[in-house]
C-alpha cells in the first residue's frame, strides 16, 4: 500500500506521519507538497497535524482550498482512502469530505497530553480489526478540538454508525470527566459515510513506536493495511 | 469602481464560546459586574472592485460563505460601501 503525507505550510506532523508508517508499519511513504496537483498514486492520503497557514481565520479553513486538496477531494469523491489526524481532521471537516467543524476546546486551552479513546465499531477500515471493549491510550495535542455538529446530523453520524472514536476513561468507560475538550458526545474521531474519509483529533502517529513507550497508535494504523488494494 | 465591505462574524448563538465567557469574567473581576453576555467574533473588512454595489455585495456573500465563515459554527453579516 503506497501512502502519501500531504505537507501545508505549518505542518508540523508530518515527519511524524512519514516515520510512523514508513519504520512502525514498514510501507512505502512519500510526501505531497500541497501545490502539486499529482497524489503520485497513492492508496491513502493522510493530511497531517499542525498550524496550516497559521490556523489563520480557522483552523484548516485556508487549506482546504490549496492546490493539492483538489485532486485529494476527486480521490475522497472516488472512494479512495484519506485519513486526517488533528489539524487533518479540521482540514477534512473545512473540505466538507466530513460533517461537523471542531471549535475551540470549552476550557479555552491548548490540551497535549494522553487521552484514552473506545472505538465504537469495526465498520470501517482504520477501525476494522480494533478491540471494541479496550481504551487505548493516545495523546491529543489541539487547542481546537471540540467536535461539533447540528442535531440532523449528529444523528446521522449515529444511525450510519460513522462515530470511529469517543474519547473514554482508561478502563473504556464513556465519561463527561473523560471528554478533554467538550466534543459532543465525547466524540474524538468520525468518518464519512461512504467510510473511506476517516477524520480524528488524537495522533496514533505519536505512540506508534516502542521508544515512546506506547504503541496503542500503532494498533490504529496498522488496520489500513487490512484493505486489499 | 472599489468598494469596501465590512464584515462582522459572530459565533452561533447557541454554541458556547469560551472566550467571551473568559471575558465576561474578567470584567466582572473589573468591576463591571453588570455584563450579562460577551460574544466574541470577527470583524473583517476587504476593499475590492466591482462594476457597482450590487456585484460586490454578490461576491462578498459568496467570500463569507466559501471562506470567511464557516456556516456550522458562525453567522456573518455586512455592509459594502463606496471606498
Amino acid at each position: 500500500m503506497k501512502f502519501g503525507v500531504v505537507v501545508f505550510p505549518g505542518s508540523n506532523c508530518d515527519d511524524d506521519a512519514v516515520y510512523a508508517l514508513q519504520h512502525n508499519l514498514g510501507q512505502e511513504v512519500v510526501k505531497l507538497w500541497h501545490k502539486d496537483h499529482d497524489l503520485q498514486g497513492c492508496d491513502l492520503i493522510v493530511l497531517p497535524g499542525g498550524f496550516s497557514y497559521g490556523d489563520y481565520l480557522r483552523s484548516g479553513a485556508i487549506s482546504r482550498f490549496s492546490p493539492i486538496m483538489n485532486e485529494v477531494i476527486q480521490h475522497a469523491k472516488r472512494g479512495g482512502y484519506v485519513l486526517g489526524i488533528c489539524n487533518g481532521f479540521q482540514i477534512l471537516c473545512e473540505a466538507e469530505l466530513t460533517p461537523g467543524v471542531l471549535l475551540r476546546n470549552n476550557g479555552q486551552k491548548f490540551i497535549c497530553r494522553n487521552v484514552h479513546l473506545k472505538a465504537e465499531t469495526n465498520n470501517s477500515l482504520l477501525t476494522s480489526g480494533l478491540d471494541l471493549d479496550r481504551a487505548f491510550k493516545i495523546p491529543i495535542a489541539h487547542a481546537e478540538g471540540r467536535y461539533f455538529t447540528d442535531a440532523d446530523s449528529l444523528k446521522r453520524l449515529n444511525d450510519n454508525d460513522q462515530v470511529l472514536f469517543r474519547y473514554c476513561d482508561e478502563n473504556g468507560t464513556i465519561t463527561d470527566a473523560a471528554n478533554p475538550n467538550g466534543s459532543l458526545d465525547n466524540i474524538a474521531g468520525i468518518c464519512n459515510e461512504g467510510r473511506n474519509v476517516f477524520g480524528m483529533m488524537p495522533h496514533p502517529e505519536r505512540a506508534a513506536d516502542c521508544a515512546l513507550g506506547n504503541t496503542d497508535g500503532k494498533l490504529i494504523l496498522e488496520q489500513v493495511l487490512n484493505v486489499l488494494v | 469602481m472599489e468598494f469596501i465591505a465590512d464584515i462582522n462574524i459572530m459565533p452561533m448563538k447557541e454554541i458556547l464560546d469560551p472566550q467571551g465567557k473568559a471575558v465576561k469574567l474578567g470584567l466582572h473581576n473589573l468591576g463591571i459586574d453588570q455584563v450579562a453576555d460577551v460574544r466574541i467574533g470577527k470583524h473583517i473588512t476587504l476593499r475590492l472592485e466591482a462594476a457597482d454595489a450590487a456585484e460586490a455585495e454578490g461576491k462578498v456573500k459568496t467570500a463569507c460563505e466559501k471562506l470567511l465563515a464557516n456556516l456550522i459554527m458562525e453567522e456573518f453579516t455586512f455592509e459594502v460601501r463606496p471606498a
